[in-house]
């Protein structure tokens, strides 16, 4: 399904890669990009999960690893987007900025349940690092997902579900 | 003189870590579970499913309920008749740091706020009180920073209007939406001092949930329940399962009044020795 099609309030399952990268891991890769650096990861066509990690028992793929506040990423996101970001996934709404970005670039917005991190631990088969090790849980992680459950939050025609309670 | 090992409340607070992290409050559960009986819009009833199943998994596979295991807080009730054998302090730290490594929980403690760096397992916040008694209550609040960001104070002036108080406190939820996984608990410190009153919002967290017995406590419920937030944002009855708040008296010029969300997976636990 191309991304953007999709329409707010969609529930989907995805299943394939996805990188971790959260508040350190954002700031960095956009120091790279305004540095004209090349990045550790290639973000054309991906997406990333505001996601850190619990540690991974023994003998499991990954500890619980539910999403984290998405607002905290949207001073990063449009650069990201720019440069072939296709899809987020966080918890919570998203800045003006970040909305007029996803039409632009055709991207999308997704949320998952969040605060099940212990759930969420269920559809993922893999978790290699990716980049910035030295972060710890703030590190890159690549993860292989399964049936990974997703909710379309905004869509590319900048559709949202989460409704600004005024 | 009662004496207690620090080794021994070392143990305890280790234990204590497992506990809250891998195990939802039972009245926290029930307040999901009686949310998830009124809900009826079918994305709000499907988030508290999911809520209700994760803490199952978590509890079944000993894995952290949230993967945001906190800036842990340890809350003491030290009796004066008690002599802590060893130093107290770094027995809690250690305490926390063991049970937090042994349960795969998240090491999310940068050492400096400035320069961050690589994340660890301490050190734990602290929170001591003495009290009569020859007993020690120990308590551990693993709450994650998603909700505690939005935590809020409001100097008031002594004259102030109750409705604007309660304005400040439903708009601090409002401001909040979507962000800080709700269904939330909102703990709400009235009185004191700046400092006393965001302290006593946060132990307001450490209370049973609270049925509203106050008109304040109804009006507040209903006001933020109004916000349509819904479980995980996604609209509905349940934006709030319970309002708590804890009082304190204050000054003749002033009247303090702060605000400490939970997110749903409020955990905490406590013993006394």
């Amino acid at each position: 399904m191309l991304i953007k099609n999709l329409k707010a309030g969609q529930i989907l399952s995805l299943s394939g890669t996805i990188y971790t990268a959260r508040d350190q891991a954002h700031k960095r890769l956009v120091e790279a990009l305004k540095n004209n650096k090349k990045l550790p990861i290639d973000l054309k066509g991906q997406m990333v999960y505001y996601c850190g990690p619990a540690q991974t028992p023994k003998g499991r793929v990954i500890g619980s690893c539910g999403p984290t506040t998405s607002s905290r990423m949207d001073e990063f996101t449009a650069p990201l987007l720019k440069a072939g970001l296709k899809g987020m996934i966080g918890k919570g709404n998203r800045s003006a900025e970040v909305i007029a970005a996803i039409k632009k670039h055709k991207a999308a917005y997704f949320t998952t349940f969040a605060g099940c991190g212990a759930l969420l631990s269920r559809f993922v088969v893999k978790k290699e690092i990716a980049a910035y090790k030295d972060l710890g849980p703030e590190a890159i992680y690549r993860l292989q997902v399964r049936n990974f459950p997703l909710v379309v939050a905004i869509d590319s025609k900048g559709r949202n579900i989460f409704k600004t309670v005024k | 003189m009662r004496i207690i090992t620090a080794s021994k409340i070392c143990d305890i607070v280790e234990q204590l870590c497992l506990q809250a992290n891998f195990i939802l409050r039972p009245d926290a559960l029930n307040g999901l579970k009686s949310a998830h009986k009124r809900e009826t819009k079918p994305l709000a009833k499907k988030a508290l499913d999911a809520i209700i199943a994760n803490a199952f998994e978590a509890k079944r596979n000993k894995l952290a309920i949230c993967q945001d295991t906190g800036l842990p807080a340890v809350f003491v009730e030290l009796g004066q008749e008690v002599r802590v054998k060893g130093n107290l302090k770094s027995a809690i730290i250690k305490g926390v740091e063991s049970g937090y490594k042994k349960g795969n929980l998240r090491d999310s403690i940068v050492s400096d706020p400035l320069l961050r760096g690589k994340p660890g397992f301490k050190p734990a916040i602290i929170h001591m009180d003495i009290v009569p008694g020859s007993k020690i209550k120990l308590t551990v609040l693993p709450k994650g920073f998603g909700c505690e960001n939005k935590t809020q104070l409001k100097m008031f002036k002594p004259t102030v209007k109750i409705e604007e108080i309660k304005k400040f406190i439903v708009d601090t939820v409002r401001s909040a939406g979507a962000d800080a996984c709700p269904p939330y608990v909102v703990g709400v410190g009235i009185g004191g001092s700046a400092d006393y009153a965001v302290l006593l919002a946060k132990k307001a967290l450490l209370t049973k949930l609270q049925s509203p017995n106050s008109q304040l406590q109804a009006e507040l419920l209903r006001g933020i329940n109004k916000l349509n937030i819904g479980p995980m944002g996604f609209g509905g009855r349940a934006t709030c399962l319970a309002v708590n708040i804890k009082k304190h008296p204050t000054h003749i010029a002033g009247l303090p009044v702060a605000v400490n969300i939970s997110c749903h997976a409020l955990r905490s636990a406590t013993k006394t020795l």
